[in-house]
């Protein structure tokens, strides 16, 4: 019979770990100047070092190791008084070197905990995940793999290099094993990368785009007999690139893992690769024998020891916690839970803050970036942040509540800033939007309607109220929608006595 | 003047217009062509780009420019120092024809001093061995007697010097390579401070013990060289940040009366050659005539400094080597289009690496794994420790430390290539100077009664006090040369065909 | 007993990408006994109490601001590369994973 995942955990319970590398967005590379631009043109962004030309020498870019601490001190970390470079030796045609400058048994940040929610049966629910270390690291090249019908690399017949990532900094971050999520695993699993994520975000040490790899995790898994208190053989589920792939990865696991058990066979220690489409894992390539890394401290780099002082200024420069953070937005705001998850998922709760922060109403600034530059921002497949800025934004809902605008007329000036006819102000000369506000004007365009619906106006003057409206409609259609509204409305009345 | 003459003074010929740099780079290149097929000091001669950079200097000189004291003076620059579109081989096959796309800090520092450098000398293939024979171009010949070793790994440098081919070579010393070649071929060469001179663009064979330094005939060349080739450099994260020593001044002090000169018991007795031992002695006799105080120290850690060398240096070139594999640049054997990229990489470091190259990366590579690294590195490690406070014990005592600089005169060529244990104690009195990271010199002290070859007299100087043994080396040098009436090269047979 | 066994040494070749003949593994299998040996010799005075010299410096924190530099043209960086193909470096097929 097969398992599956709630049979699965009726008998067992799952033991995850997770490590997550992070790149940093360090204008330069971890130990030479070379640019770190995403998506540079193959081999333009390298030299002797990063190349590992003979003769070349490694040189730690500050600014990596203040990211490394930085991130040390948000995940509750202790920062090593004395951290080393290791070199860990291994052949790869990506590595220039053929071996990775990282840090093996000195890193520089040990010891942390980051707690994460996730939503359970019994409602909201913390969990703990402790941190083992976060340590730094250099990435690879890129392989291009030519000739295979798929590019993958089994059947291709050459491969071909791009060294511009090579040297890019890394900060690996690993978690000791998180026990006792049951059925959670996969939530807590997903909630801890997004949590860390956020984190990682607000300290603006990494782009942290998973789509682009600047964030990878890998997940490691074992499971136990409920009760046995013996923990299983893991798998290391390599590069799952999206949060909800990390999810999909480790209920897979699970059951993959439950139903090898029950059928007697044994889980191999081994790396996994896990296939976004089908969200099932498949083995790598076993190696016949294991790899020795032969680590040994690195000759050509000298020993990290950030002293008290550096560490306290780095400590100053720490953001509000994002859990804080959108706490005190939400209450400020008077939010809707529903409502602040929609700004968080849309990764707009930064532009909403600046535009409040620039004078804005909340309300308004959270409705028209989510709402009509997010519908135009979703038709062009691009970010809101990329169509306006908070300074535009903010100026609309300034001129909206001063009745310079109204919404219809804003939502002409959204189409001209993002058509990049100029700012607010200019859009509004060029199209002509100012709303009409002078009362002549408008007696006479409400003059204009009168006359042309007679009957109607008698109706108003007997006390039917709403029969108004089609009045109204008629002096905003003379005035080119440019009269605001409520003012019509009101002179309307009192030109009616009423 | 004439190409015997030291640097300083085709210097001092040059600021006086009695010659120009393209004429002294020219009757350097006769000599070349004249002896070297017999020494084979170098492996590449940059004829084209040093008389160009000649023609630049006497260009600045005659329209008054300030220069630097070693301006329009030759160079040969040992093989494992990158220059740019100059090939750089290391003595070794898997980098035959290579152009790096950079200068080593050392050539951009000799560049900008205006130092022509001539081309690029032999060495045991990435600077592993005492006597050049391991170089894949083949070996360099000892110009005292054409059937010996130059000494190792610098063996080009220092026989380009010996010959008569430059007046300044550089070299690298990771356990002797500078001071063991200067020793068998009656030249100077120091080996500054680890740190004191910039490592990037040299190919790295040993990086914590790895240090260049200057190669000269006299010790103030020596000097004036090392002024030039000093200094902090931001590309090195190993590289000192404090101001050089003023070495310069120290060599022209010949000053050092109550200096206390200690004299390692350790290096000295079994397996020194009985004329090289006598001649040590003489020199202290001298240094004891110029008013120093010698005083017998005593460095018990450095009976191990050799097997802990031969496991550091070895882990770390497992390593450092690594980065060979056909791909990037250098040798590539076995593409048949079949092959995988991993198959080629093994066939190309099977051809690429000589022997000796390969024996230490296999040893290093033990040495680091899983399971042998305490027992290996990981006491070496602690040896280093342990030499390191023998001399800092010493140095409570003493200025400087003495002893010879490596056990025997220059052997034949051949008589132990295949003995690697034998070969390796060649090195035995220069290593605990890298182990330590401290500045070693070594300087002619005479010539060994039994085979009337050079014997080489080693100072070492505590850290960042390199000033120290130039002091004592241009005042024992004065003293020997007042007692031999000539310098010691002039006592060397004349090669064939030699100016 | 030989310090070191011939099939260790294959293993040695193969974590450092030397592909060596049989012959050649015999002779560097005695090679290696001998030499392993005489270095053995660190293990007399390297004691617990001893700490570890890695580098002869004393020196820490030694770091560059993140700046940009010029990186070589990637005619430079592919000059030495015994095969490239749209400007990257070409390479035979490659068996191992990422």
């Amino acid at each position: 019979m097969t398992l599956n995942y709630d049979s699965a955990l009726a008998i067992y319970e799952p033991t995850l770990g997770l490590e997550v590398h992070v790149e940093l967005n360090t204008k330069s590379k971890m130990f030479c100047g070379c640019a770190t631009e995403f998506g540079a043109q193959p081999n333009t962004q390298t030299c002797p070092v990063c190349l590992g030309l003979p003769g070349s020498l490694p040189v730690v870019n500050k600014r990596a190791i203040e990211s490394s601490i930085l991130i040390g001190l948000a995940l509750n970390c202790s920062i090593a008084p004395f951290s080393r470079f290791a070199r860990k030796n291994y052949f790869y045609p990506d590595m220039p070197k053929n071996f990775q400058t990282s840090q093996y048994d000195e890193p520089i940040c040990v010891n942390g905990f980051l707690d994460v929610d996730v939503e359970t049966d019994e409602g909201n629910k913390t969990f703990r995940v402790e941190i083992e270390r976060v340590h730094m690291e250099e990435d690879t090249g890129k392989s291009l793999h030519v000739g295979g019908a798929t590019g993958r690399i089994h059947g291709a017949d050459h491969s071909l290099l791009d060294y511009n990532r090579a040297g890019i900094p890394l900060v690996e971050i690993v978690t000791k094993i998180v026990p006792n999520t049951g059925k959670y695993a996969p939530l807590v699993a997903r909630a801890y990368v997004a949590t860390l994520r956020d984190i990682l975000r607000s300290l603006k040490v990494s782009d942290v785009k998973m789509e682009q790899g600047s964030l990878r995790c890998d997940v490691n898994l074992s499971l136990s007999k409920i009760g046995s208190g013996k923990l299983g053989t893991r798998s290391e589920t390599k590069n799952v690139n999206s949060l909800r792939s990390v999810e999909r990865a480790v209920a897979g696991e699970i059951i993959r893992h439950a139903n090898r058990l029950e059928s007697g066979e044994k889980i191999v220690q081994e790396t996994r690769h896990f296939l976004e489409e089908s969200g099932e894992t498949r083995p790598g390539r076993s190696k016949e024998q294991a790899e020795d890394y032969r680590y040994f401290p690195e000759p050509d780099l000298v020993p990290v020891v950030p002293d008290a002082k550096w560490i306290e200024e780095l400590r100053t420069l720490l953001p509000e916690k994002p859990a804080d953070r959108r706490k005190r937005l939400q209450t400020a705001w008077a939010v809707p839970d529903k409502e602040m998850n929609a700004m968080v998922n849309a990764e707009l709760l930064d532009t909403v803050e600046q535009t409040v922060l620039l004078g804005a109403d909340p309300t308004k600034a959270r409705s028209w970036w989510l709402g009509e530059i997010s519908r135009i921002a979703n038709d062009k497949a691009v970010s809101p942040t990329d169509l306006m800025s908070v300074n535009d934004v903010a100026q609309i809902i300034e001129l909206i509540s001063k009745g310079e605008l109204t919404d219809k007329l804003a939502r002409q000036v959204v189409e001209g800033v993002i058509a990049k006819e100029g700012s607010p102000s200019e859009v509004i000369a060029k199209r002509g939007l100012k709303v009409v506000s002078d009362d002549s004007q408008l007696m006479k365009a409400i003059e204009e309607a009168i006359a042309a619906a007679p009957e109607t106006a008698e109706k108003v003057r007997g006390g039917n109220i709403p029969a108004a409206g089609a009045l109204i409609g008629a002096v905003m259609k003379l005035t080119g929608g440019q009269a605001d509204a409520a003012k019509v409305r009101e002179l309307l009345l009192k030109h009616l006595g009423q | 003047m004439s190409i015997r003459d030291n640097a300083w003074q085709m210097a001092a010929a040059l600021s006086k217009n009695e010659i120009s740099a393209v004429e002294l780079a020219n009757q350097h290149y006769e000599q070349i062509a004249a002896v070297d097929k017999d020494v084979h000091a170098f492996l590449y001669l940059d004829k084209e780009g040093a008389l160009s950079q000649a023609k630049e200097v006497d260009i600045k000189r005659a329209a008054g420019e300030k220069l630097s004291p070693l301006a329009g003076v030759p160079l040969a620059l040992k093989d494992v120092m990158t220059q740019k579109d100059v090939p750089t081989t290391c003595g070794s096959k898997i980098l035959e024809n290579w152009r790096p796309p950079y200068d080593s800090t050392v050539v951009t520092k000799l560049k900008d001093a205006g130092v022509i450098i001539l081309g690029k000398t032999n060495m045991d293939e990435f600077a592993m061995g005492s006597s050049t024979e391991n170089s894949a171009y083949g070996p360099t010949h000892n110009p005292w007697d054409l059937t010996r070793i130059p000494g190792g790994s610098g063996g080009g440098s220092s026989a380009s010097l010996a010959a008569f081919e430059a007046p300044l070579a550089i070299g690298t010393d990771t356990g002797g390579s500078i001071r063991q070649p200067a020793a068998v071929t009656g030249t100077v060469g120091v080996k500054p401070t680890y740190g004191g001179v910039s490592r990037y663009g040299l190919v790295a064979f040993s990086s914590s013990l790895d240090q260049a330094g200057p190669c000269a005939r006299t010790v103030l060349d020596a000097a004036l060289l090392h002024q030039v080739i000093a200094g902090f450099d931001p590309k090195d994260s190993t590289s000192i940040n404090q101001a050089v020593p003023d070495v310069v001044a120290a060599a022209k002090k010949l000053d050092i009366k109550g200096m206390k000169i200690g004299v390692v018991k350790q290096l000295s007795g079994d397996g020194y050659q009985k004329g090289v031992e006598n001649k040590f002695n003489e020199a202290i006799a001298e240094l004891v005539k110029l008013g120093a105080e010698i005083i017998e120290v005593s460095c018990p850690n450095f009976e191990y400094a050799l097997a802990a060398y031969y496991l550091i240096a070895p882990s770390e070139c497992s390593s450092n080597l690594a980065r060979f594999d056909s791909i990037r640049f250098g040798l590539r054997v076995g593409d048949d289009g079949v092959k995988s990229a991993e198959e080629v990489m093994n066939l190309t470091r099977q051809a690429g690496f000589g022997r000796e190259v390969k024996r230490r990366i296999i040893l290093g590579t033990y040495a680091l794994s899983s399971g042998y690294y305490d027992a290996y590195y990981g006491s070496a490690q602690k040896v280093r420790t342990l030499i390191k406070q023998d001399f800092d014990n010493a140095f409570t005592k003493c200025d400087v430390l003495v002893s010879p600089t490596a056990p025997t005169t220059a052997f034949k060529i051949g008589e132990k290539s295949n003995d690697p244990l034998a070969m390796y104690l060649n090195d035995i009195a220069t290593i605990p100077v890298n182990m330590a990271g401290i500045g070693g010199m070594s300087l002619p002290c005479g010539l060994a009664d039994e085979d009337n070859l050079p014997v080489g007299f080693q100072i070492m100087s505590p850290a960042m006090k390199d000033d120290r043994m130039y002091l004592v080396g241009g005042a024992l040098e004065a003293a020997l040369l007042s007692k031999w009436g000539k310098p010691i090269l002039d006592f060397a047979p004349k090669l064939a065909g030699s100016k | 007993m030989a310090a070191i066994s011939r099939d260790e040494v294959a293993n040695l070749a193969r974590l450092a990408r030397i592909s060596m003949s049989d012959a050649e593994l015999d002779h560097l299998a005695g090679e290696m006994d001998v030499i392993l040996g005489a270095v053995a010799r660190v293990q007399e005075v390297a004691g617990a109490d001893v700490p570890p010299t890695s580098h002869p410096l004393a020196v820490n924190n030694v770091t560059r601001e993140d700046v940009v530099t010029p990186s070589l043209t990637p005619e430079q960086a592919l000059s030495g590369a015994p095969a490239s193909s749209e400007q990257r470096f070409k390479v035979p097929q490659i068996l191992g994973e990422e």
